[in-house]
């Protein structure tokens, strides 16, 4: 195992209109990261948003210092791609990704400390469905096809992590390098290739239970469509892994 | 082996058993009795794990946390982002 050196945290931050959750999740993190003392950046990677979420971004670096916030502005991405292009200027060892609509209730203290240090894990999984993790603002049939998929996926993938779907992590950055590499699906199935291929190749995953709370400003982007892609997807994993 | 080659081979696997015993030819049956049970195996057997998924499911659902808490705590904090950012001379 290599030796650590000091330890320094990227949290990876793609946007799409996020001009009103972005300064926030920015603070928040800036607080809880800063309170316990982890050194850390935040990288924010806009996807050209239409409502000046890149200004906003532009503001924050001012006022945090360039040590701290980055912003990144590209075109036409999908949510794969985002953290390709993160990563090339993350300075950290070890990055996270989250979403950037207040979603993850943002904790990320307990992911880092709590369970990395325990357990060296190579990846940290933030998990809704096990220990106190859950949600907030769910009707019950976003739940039931919630659970629905998270079984389904359980019984064909056997995955051994709880939360497959869920999308924050926080990844030693070698680790996460290695399955950016092997990984080739988007959106929700991009998640979840990333657990399964990280079971291939024997990375260690521990997991820490998250509350997602549903957007506090915005869309929320669930529908029908994504439900045929997320089988699809979860369909293509079964046969090919 | 992919996921789904395991489950072809062992269903593959199962299925040969089952097709060998119940489905012999008169000289190398099993007693009537086993064969009575295992002709219907299969669709007891699918029936099985269909009644365990939704039980399961449902459980599932029932026990899934709402987090209040964790909500409240949240919009506690964004009135004290807003505020600080607003200082910091954040202007949206």
């Amino acid at each position: 195992m290599a030796p650590r050196g000091p330890e320094r945290l990227s949290v990876l931050l793609p946007t799409y209109n996020e001009r009103d959750n972005l300064p926030l999740v920015v603070w928040l993190l800036a607080r809880t990261l800063g309170d316990s003392g982890i050194d850390f950046e935040i990288i924010i990677i806009d996807d050209g948003s239409p409502d000046g979420t890149q200004e906003v971004a532009q503001q924050l670096e001012k006022i945090y210092g360039s040590d701290k916030i980055v912003s990144w502005e590209l075109f036409l991405f999908a949510s794969g791609t985002a953290y390709i292009h993160g990563m090339k200027y993350a300075t950290g060892n070890f990055i996270v990704i989250m979403d950037a609509d207040l979603s993850h209730h943002v904790r990320l203290h307990f992911m880092y400390s709590l369970k990395q240090k325990e357990g060296n894990f190579d990846i940290v999984s933030g998990t809704r469905y096990k220990g106190n993790g859950g949600v907030y603002g769910w009707d019950l049939k976003r739940k039931l096809i919630s659970r629905g998929a998270n079984f389904l996926t359980q019984v064909l993938l056997r995955p051994g992590a709880s939360d497959l779907t869920g999308s924050f992590r926080l990844y030693r950055k070698e680790v996460l390098q290695k399955l950016m590499e092997k990984c080739v699906s988007k959106g929700y199935v991009f998640q979840m290739e990333m657990i399964v291929r990280a079971r291939q190749l024997g990375f260690s995953i521990g997991e820490v239970p998250i509350s997602f709370v549903d957007r506090v400003y915005g869309e929320s982007k669930l529908g029908g469509n994504e439900i045929v892609s997320f089988l699809k997807g979860l369909l293509t994993l079964f046969a090919t892994t | 082996m992919t996921k789904l080659a395991q489950w072809l081979f062992g269903l593959a696997l199962l299925g040969s058993a089952w097709a060998a015993l119940a489905l012999a030819p008169p000289g190398l049956q099993p007693p009537a009795p086993l064969r009575q049970a295992l002709l219907p195996l299969p669709v007891y057997l699918l029936v099985a794990f269909g009644c365990y998924s939704l039980a399961t499911v449902g459980y599932r659902l029932a026990t899934f946390n709402d987090c209040e808490e964790a909500a409240a705590e949240l919009q506690e904090h964004i009135q004290v982002a807003r505020a600080d950012l607003r200082r910091r001379g954040l202007r949206l």
